[in-house]
């Protein structure tokens, strides 16, 4: 049985190590938090906060308390708050241990392309850009193939990137696959999923 | 010198000109300069180029300058909470300068500085790197990326004093303090002017030598993704 979105959520936890900061992208990423179990994560949101907390009981929402998908969220007591310029400095100054990101497309080279489909509505890279090209490593949790059943892992990514040469390990609904020289490598498969079915869905080459 | 102003239409006051470049504070709708956007609008100055985060939603924030056509350009990293911003972009009325967000508030934040270029990493090898200046450092490749400079800024705090030192509050920090630092004129709304020497000058999150203007009024604050937990849940 391949992964469903809260077992990947829970794997890429694994890759957590205790007393990282960390940021972590919107999507299946979010879940990620759930997951951390005993480890000390500091979670980083970039709109300029370190120490995120869960999301408020209802009635104790701030309309000043927001995380970088725009929901209220509530601190802790180790929360810092900063400006955009600091956060940013923290993000390209490789002081994030890692992102958790999710992709449209990811190819062999480590490319990612997560942030416009051309001819359809561009809505922006928002920090995308930023976070793939200084935090210490790059997570990308996504499924291994898009709704018409094409393969996500590429030889080349075909839509615009977000980051050259960016993303270290790829944890789809299939397994768990590392950016190597030459291509990605297999470092684990989903329970009961073989590594020929892996390799039949991926496009990109596996060494 | 009196930087006390009674509303924000007083605050802006012979600052406002066709044409001009505005740089405004805010994430989304958090912490965003809502008192002074409206002021804008009844001025109802024209061709403004915004560097803003975020253009608003349709009927708050930089949204409302939209629907009334006073916006030319916006420099942001997501507009994505907008239909009339995509109207007018995928007709050609409005034109859009994506900056990745860090790139966006750095750009502001050396603008303010006397910064006039920087480079960085992030957009290397994406359509942001085309026909910029690539450097090596170290071995690795670097863009260069500008300053801004803004005839004016507008930006929201929690609290100032009267001499302008601002205190924000939690995350409606976000592009405040940078986009007040890049503007030949800051203004600030704010929701509570108290005595000079009433706070900590050792928490002083920006210093009255960025605000040129106060101006304190009441902020709807709207929230844009409302989300919950039950308290069963736990």
């Amino acid at each position: 049985m391949p992964w469903d979105r809260n077992q990947m959520a829970a794997r890429a936890a694994d890759e957590l190590q205790d007393g990282w900061y960390v940021n972590l992208g919107i999507g299946i990423p979010t879940l990620v938090a759930n997951y951390v179990g005993d480890k000390d994560i500091t979670l980083q949101s970039e709109n300029g906060m370190l120490g995120m907390g869960p999301f408020p009981f209802e009635g104790d929402e701030d309309p000043d308390l927001i995380n970088a998908g725009k929901q209220t969220i509530t601190e802790l007591d180790r929360t810092a708050y900063f400006d955009s310029a600091t956060s940013f400095g923290m993000i390209r100054g490789g002081k994030i241990a890692a992102a958790i990101l999710g992709a449209m497309e990811v190819d062999e080279k480590g490319d990612l392309a997560n942030w416009m489909i051309p001819g359809k509505l561009v809505k922006g890279m928002g920090g995308a850009m930023d976070l793939v090209a200084g935090v210490g490593r790059v997570i990308v949790v996504m499924d291994h193939t898009n709704k018409h059943g094409d393969s996500k892992l590429l030889k080349e990514c075909t839509l615009p990137l977000t980051g050259k040469g960016v993303v270290d390990r790829i944890i789809t609904n299939l397994g768990v696959l590392d950016v190597v020289e030459g291509g990605l490598k297999i470092v684990e498969t989903a329970d009961g999923v073989t590594e020929d079915e892996l390799r039949a869905a991926t496009e990109a080459t596996i060494v | 010198m009196k930087k006390i102003y009674a509303n924000a239409g007083e605050a802006l006051d012979g600052l406002l000109f066709d044409g001009m470049f505005i740089a405004a504070g805010g994430f989304g709708l958090c912490g965003i300069p809502e008192l002074l956007l409206d002021a804008i609008k009844d001025a109802g100055t024209k061709d403004l180029t915004f560097a803003s985060n975020n253009a608003g939603v349709d009927e708050f924030g930089i949204g409302i300058l939209l629907q009334t056509k006073q916006v030319k350009k916006m420099i942001s990293s997501y507009v994505g909470e907008n239909a009339e911003f995509m109207r007018q972009y995928l007709s050609g009325e409005l034109e859009l300068e994506f900056n990745p967000q860090g790139t966006l508030a750095e750009r502001m934040r050396a603008g303010g500085c006397g910064i006039p270029g920087f480079y960085t990493k992030t957009g290397v090898g994406t359509v942001i790197a085309d026909g910029k200046e690539h450097k090596e450092f170290n071995g690795e490749t670097y863009i260069m990326e500008e300053g801004l400079f803004a005839d004016l800024s507008i930006v929201k705090a929690w609290k100032a004093d009267e001499t302008g030192n601002l205190i924000f509050r939690k995350t409606a920090r976000n592009f405040n303090p940078p986009a007040a630092m890049c503007g030949k004129i800051c203004v600030a709304e704010v929701e509570e002017i108290v005595p000079t020497g009433s706070l900590d000058p050792d928490l002083i999150h920006l210093p009255s030598i960025y605000v040129h203007r106060i101006v304190q009024g009441d902020h709807e604050k709207r929230i844009e993704q409302r989300t919950t937990r039950k308290r069963e849940d736990v």
